[in-house]
């Protein structure tokens, strides 16, 4: 039997609905996260306690039906959100005014308002200092290991270098002490910090994102997901040309990106919160079927890590973009391939097969959308190695005009060859061998790389 | 609101009463449907309004998915705008 009415237009395209069904249902089609960007730039006062006590108040009032939200939109879209999430102004600049000497006690604040909103993570424990630091800047970093052991749900970021501005290398050094002592204090600590070169304001994915100072008093932004999506694209065309896998990719990335931009601009409105962007970024998750490495061997590599890796990732980042912008008003974060180790079934097979190592991720960092992501080293691993791993990073942002980042967790008492799990979405990780040459001497100069000549690009 | 209804899984005597009579039931009218076998599965789509359903859509949506174990099938209901994003130029 078969019934078809007409209504305006053929309404049930069954091909298409189906299409539809099978992305959520069997490729694991998700939105990773809805973000609201809170600012806390009338928070600011010089008695700390009171700028705690007007953080918690504004973000519990603002954001407090952000998870309902986000639920009624999971049943009646049918697309499960992975997260929901808060992005604040960097806690440097608010907290400044206050002349305590750590702010541990704002990253409280933060901690208890994102629980009693039940969100998943707040992002803003952050300082920006590509150019140098200010007082604030320098009370916060000090107090990172401490601010990041006493919360549950905060996420911290340092943005340590840009194009325009150069690299702060007192920063890189300082950073490589701040996440080798933060592993000490809980190895947890370090998935919950990234360091930036050319870090962004409107960014929803943690543990790097914050609340820019130019952004609107309240914004939604939201990161769509779906590799398992595109790798299931991918599986028709085997054996076709580049051309075809870039136009599948595309196509494909711009029916996710369509899902994105009304599951964010419907929460925006039912939050009475302006519209920010869609992240276009291809995050993945440690559940098999969902990994931006299958996606990369269902182009025709054996495993992640051979030759021709960081090609095909050029062309994916580039084909979602294509495919991305045009489907929706306003795109910004990220927007790429993320490639972190330990949140990727593939990417966790490569390291173990011995297929992947630091050099080749920092290869791909040069054409993907952040950087070393969740890779996890030894924990005696020296804090100057660790430095010099953010000053390769930042120096790839740099000259390239694009964001990078580092996220490195060392685990004390851990060898190479060793697993650490880390739970939920963050997955597990191989521990991974570094450079065992020495960059002390370099870091310990401090100072700043000049800010690069872009008129000779080549 | 209008939705589409999903109805997949192996076909029998009884699902396009099952469904319909669900949706009598509890006053969601039937815009359209149409029925066809896919890749031996039967796949049924319906559109429906809901604006006059006795249950709020997460209601529905747990009692469909209850009604769909009892009749061996998978039923899923979204809001229409959903497909009409993705799809729709």
């Amino acid at each position: 039997m078969t019934l078809c009415t007409s209504y305006r237009r053929p309404v049930l395209e069954t091909e298409k609905i189906m299409e539809t069904v099978r992305m959520v249902s069997e490729e694991k089609l998700d939105l990773r996260t809805i973000t609201m960007g809170i600012s806390l730039l009338d928070c600011i006062d010089s008695d700390s306690d009171r700028a705690c006590q007007k953080i918690y108040d504004k973000i519990t009032k603002k954001a407090k039906d952000l998870v309902r939200v986000g639920e009624e939109i999971e049943t009646e879209f049918g697309i499960p959100v992975a997260n929901k999430r808060i992005t604040v102004t960097p806690i440097s600049l608010i907290a400044a005014a206050s002349g305590d000497h750590d702010y541990v006690k704002y990253a409280l604040a933060l901690d208890r308002a994102a629980k009693t909103v039940g969100v998943d993570f707040i992002g803003g424990y952050s300082a920006l200092v590509q150019k140098g630091y200010q007082n604030g800047d320098k009370t916060l970093i000090k107090s990172l290991p401490e601010a990041l052991t006493q919360t549950d749900l905060v996420c911290a970021s340092v943005n340590v270098g840009s194009t325009r501005t150069g690299i702060n290398m007192d920063a890189v050094k300082e950073m490589g002490e701040v996440v080798k002592k933060a592993s000490e204090l809980d190895y947890m600590n370090n998935a919950k910090m990234v360091i930036f070169c050319n870090a962004v304001e409107d960014n929803p994915f943690m543990a790097g994102g914050f609340h820019g100072v130019g952004e609107s008093d309240v914004v939604i932004n939201c990161g769509v997901s779906g590799p398992g999506v595109v790798k299931a694209a991918l599986e028709k065309v085997k054996g076709e040309s580049m051309d075809v896998v870039a136009e599948t990719i595309k196509k494909t990335a711009f029916k996710v990106t369509r899902m994105g931009q009304l599951v964010g601009t419907t929460a925006a409105k039912r939050l009475g919160a302006k519209f920010g962007i869609v992240d276009l970024s291809l995050a993945p998750t440690a559940a098999i079927g969902d990994s931006i490495a299958e996606i990369l061997e269902e182009i025709g590599l054996s495993s992640v890590g051979a030759h021709g890796t960081t090609a095909a990732l050029a062309m994916l980042n580039d084909a979602v973009k294509k495919g991305g912008i045009m489907a929706c008003s306003h795109v910004g974060g990220l927007s790429g391939a993320f490639i972190p180790v330990s949140e990727d079934a593939g990417m966790i097979k490569a390291v173990n097969a011995g297929y992947l190592n630091v050099s080749k991720l920092e290869a791909m960092t040069a054409v993907c959308s952040v950087g070393l992501d969740m890779i996890a080293v030894p924990g005696d691993i020296e804090a100057s190695t660790i430095s010099g791993m953010i000053a390769d990073e930042a120096a790839i942002g740099m000259i390239n005009a694009k964001t990078t980042a580092v996220r490195v967790i060392p685990v004390p008492g851990k060898k190479v060859g060793d697993t650490v799990e880390f739970g939920g979405l963050l997955g597990y990780a191989p521990i991974m061998d570094v450079s065992h040459a020495s960059s002390a001497a370099m870091i310990s100069r401090g100072g700043t790389i000049p800010a690069p000549v872009h008129s000779f690009k080549n | 609101m209008r939705a589409i209804l999903t109805t997949i899984g192996k076909d029998k005597t009884g699902i396009i009463a099952g469904v319909s009579c669900y949706l009598a039931q509890n006053d969601i009218n039937i815009v359209d449907v149409s029925q066809t076998i896919m890749d031996g599965y039967f796949t049924m789509m319906m559109m429906v309004d809901v604006d006059d359903a006795a249950a709020d859509f997460e209601k529905l949506t747990q009692e469909l998915d209850a009604l769909g174990t009892k009749l061996g099938v998978d039923i899923n209901i979204r809001n229409q705008e959903m497909y009409d994003a993705m799809h729709q130029l």
